[in-house]
């Protein structure tokens, strides 16, 4: 497939301009790389390229609304590559190239691009589109006091195991005062790649969250741990919080507890809001992997996926009140974002309060670090109305 | 009133310095940073102001004395905010559809205007009333709470009392900075401060706020949307029939006629004053402001004080 750039009426893109070159010789693909980042942002047009020998090399990504593979285009007499595709304003794009020798086959992230993207199930190089930035509040700020993370180790009768968590005290924390608690799953990637401490630190420091105490929770097999487990439900509702609620000073009421996660950390938290109705007063659920079917057995996620499906089916069946307050949110270039898109007025039927969010990004940690303001200080308002300096 | 009540603006654009310069200077001026918190002791630029005359009340490291010497009342003042936290959460679920109610009908446009206006006053009413019970409520739950714990009696906070007494009692003047409202007003009840206060009050932003009757919050522009305008409780009363707005403009949505005007109305008789960078309002002697204050009007205009 070929996707047609859109020429602009008063500059044309640096690619076309090279392609003019005489003569258009290895040098001159080399000055031209050395001038220009990769991928060439020009407005809503963005150059991927890839330089080598191959006889095929395409754009490799996950896109809702597009081919998996988009070919790249070899510049004549060159060993250059390259691919114009336009990107609406804002997108953050992950993406992999496909490079193809004969019967052999590579996918490999852009060695042109040092920008990398963290999911899930690995890395992958990524393209910030015209108009993208990554919100201030997302690196450190010297004037942010900063929290403490602590290490506990929790006995789960439950998982049969000994659970580490990483729990989270926000700076100035008082054994005397009281705290909300937030339950995360897949915490260590949210704090490496979500940089979840240092967004922990500045909005509080902002003001635009309440002191909170923050539990990151350390899954083991995440795959079956997630997926609608009886086991992990019961380690969260009936060992993790009751022990946090006596080793911290929490306000203990539902309306002071939160469980997040994403992707299968979203089931998970789904999962355990469900096991237990009226525990947790909110939950904060980005990107869930919330698959399911409304006929026919073929939900196109593999195995792991058949334990999901049988849970939302069931709950989309007979959705029931579990919680007061849901935030969702999902990037709309996830081929998620219908069964999320799906979710919300299944929630909003049986009587709780949601608030969606979507944006131009796909399932990644930066995706999910990028809308943690909007969930936490929807969740938990920051005392920004009661400062007057 | 009988007290000279000087309220200011933020002091980004710091305005005390011109207000201080009458006072003596020999004679201490009392601070309370309180609502700085933890940074309550780094008042370095207003004793500069203050020209070795401050002497700072340090009423929030009183209070985190009382939480460590005391702990049986800090246990009780714990679930006493516990208890003032749900009755906040009923009267602003309340308080939201009441307003989103006034709004809706200020915004109408295609009934008689009699329909209009009739319903409109109906739910500004309903908001007044919502506001006045949720202030009563709140009131009658602190008058329990310090019938039964008795904080005067207490031997760590009646200690801190007297101190502030003392120290009150050799200041020719007060300066009340801004901050954190709530925390602010919780302090200078807790240690007795109205009763004491010298002839000459200076507060800006919260501490403004903590003088009046009531403590209105408000913040339109919060990242989780619009945030609604609520009465939290009562302040210490030295100024009687003002609602201070500190960085109003910055804060609400001045453009909206009618979110205006259901503010004016909500609070009326009080007038609604605005305290902006730069404000300096030399109460006069009935505690009325000056007449070039602006304040808001009933009909969610911002004008002079005189010409409303």
């Amino acid at each position: 497939m070929s996707v047609p750039a859109t020429r602009s009426p008063t500059r044309r893109l640096a690619i076309n301009r090279l392609r003019e070159r005489k003569p258009l010789d290895a040098a001159a693909v080399d000055r031209f790389l050395a001038r220009h980042e990769v991928p060439i942002v020009e407005g809503s047009r963005c150059t991927f390229l890839y330089r080598g020998e191959a006889d095929h090399v395409s754009l490799a990504q996950r896109v809702e609304g597009l081919p998996e593979l988009l070919p790249l285009r070899r510049l004549r007499g060159t060993d250059l590559w390259y691919l114009v595709l336009e990107l609406p304003e804002g997108s953050r794009v992950n993406y992999q190239l496909e490079v193809r020798h004969g019967d052999h086959v590579e996918r490999i992230n852009d060695p042109l691009n040092e920008k990398l993207s963290y999911s899930p199930v690995g890395t992958s190089s990524v393209c910030f589109a015209h108009g993208y930035e990554s919100p201030g509040w997302t690196m450190p700020n010297p004037d942010a006091r900063p929290g403490e993370l602590v290490d506990l180790t929790v006995r789960s009768k439950a998982l049969r195991r000994d659970v580490p968590v990483t729990v989270y005290l926000p700076a100035r924390f008082r054994r005397t005062a009281s705290y909300p608690l937030l339950l995360v799953h897949d915490g260590p990637d949210f704090l490496q790649y979500a940089a979840a401490k240092t967004v922990l630190d500045n909005l509080i420091h902002s003001l635009d969250v309440a002191e909170t105490v923050v539990a990151f929770l350390h899954p083991q097999d995440r795959l079956a741990e997630y997926a609608n487990s009886t086991t992990h439900s019961r380690f969260l509702t009936s060992e993790l919080v009751p022990k946090l609620e006596v080793e911290y000073p929490l306000v203990a009421k539902p309306s002071a507890r939160c469980v997040m996660g994403s992707s299968f950390g979203a089931v998970a938290s789904l999962s355990a809001a469900v096991r237990a109705p009226g525990t947790y007063g909110s939950l904060i659920l980005m990107s869930g992997s919330f698959v399911f079917t409304d006929i026919g057995g073929d939900h196109g996620g593999g195995e792991v996926f058949d334990p999901v499906v049988k849970f939302v089916n069931k709950y989309r069946a007979r959705p029931r009140h579990i919680t007061d307050r849901l935030f969702m949110s999902c990037g709309v270039y996830e081929p998620l974002i219908v069964p999320n898109r799906s979710m919300v007025p299944t929630f909003e039927s049986a009587g709780m309060t949601v608030r969606y969010v979507e944006a131009r990004d796909g399932h990644n940690w930066e995706n999910w670090r990028d809308r943690l303001r909007d969930a936490l200080s929807w969740v938990y308002p920051g005392p920004q109305k009661f400062y007057y300096e | 009133m009988n007290r000279a009540v000087t309220l200011l603006g933020p002091q980004r654009r710091p305005s005390l310095e011109p207000v201080v310069r009458d006072l003596d200077p020999h004679a201490p001026v009392a601070t309370v940073t309180a609502g700085w918190l933890e940074r309550e002791p780094d008042d370095a630029e207003l004793r500069e102001i203050l020209g070795g005359r401050a002497l700072n009340l340090g009423l929030h490291g009183r209070w985190l004395d009382v939480h460590e010497r005391d702990r049986e009342y800090a246990h009780a003042e714990r679930e006493h905010d516990a208890a003032l936290a749900e009755l906040r959460g009923i009267y602003l679920g309340q308080l939201d559809h009441a307003l989103l109610a006034a709004y809706a009908v200020g915004h109408e446009r295609e009934t008689r205007p009699r329909f209009s206006a009739a319903a409109f006053d109906d739910a500004i009413e309903v908001i007044r009333i919502v506001d006045q019970q949720h202030l009563a409520r709140v009131r009658a739950a602190h008058r329990a709470f310090y019938d039964a714990w008795r904080p005067q009696e207490r031997p760590v906070i009646a200690h801190h009392r007297e101190e502030v007494r003392q120290l009150l009692g050799q200041a020719q003047a007060v300066v009340v900075a801004g901050g954190h409202v709530g925390e602010l007003v919780r302090v200078l009840h807790l240690f007795h401060v109205e009763p004491h206060l010298p002839q000459v009050v200076i507060a800006w932003s919260a501490g403004a706020m903590a003088l009046s009757e009531r403590l209105v919050l408000f913040h339109d522009f919060v990242p989780h949307g619009v945030a609604q305008t609520e009465v939290f409780g009562e302040g210490l009363g030295v100024v009687r029939g003002l609602v201070p707005l500190p960085h109003m403009r910055r804060r609400l949505r001045v453009d909206d006629p009618v979110r205006m005007t259901v503010m004016a109305r909500r609070f009326a008789p009080a007038r609604c004053v605005v305290l902006d960078d730069g404000v300096r309002l030399f109460l006069t002697r009935d505690g009325q402001p000056p007449a070039d204050a602006r304040v808001l009007t009933d009909d969610g205009q911002i004008t002079e004080a005189g010409a409303a």
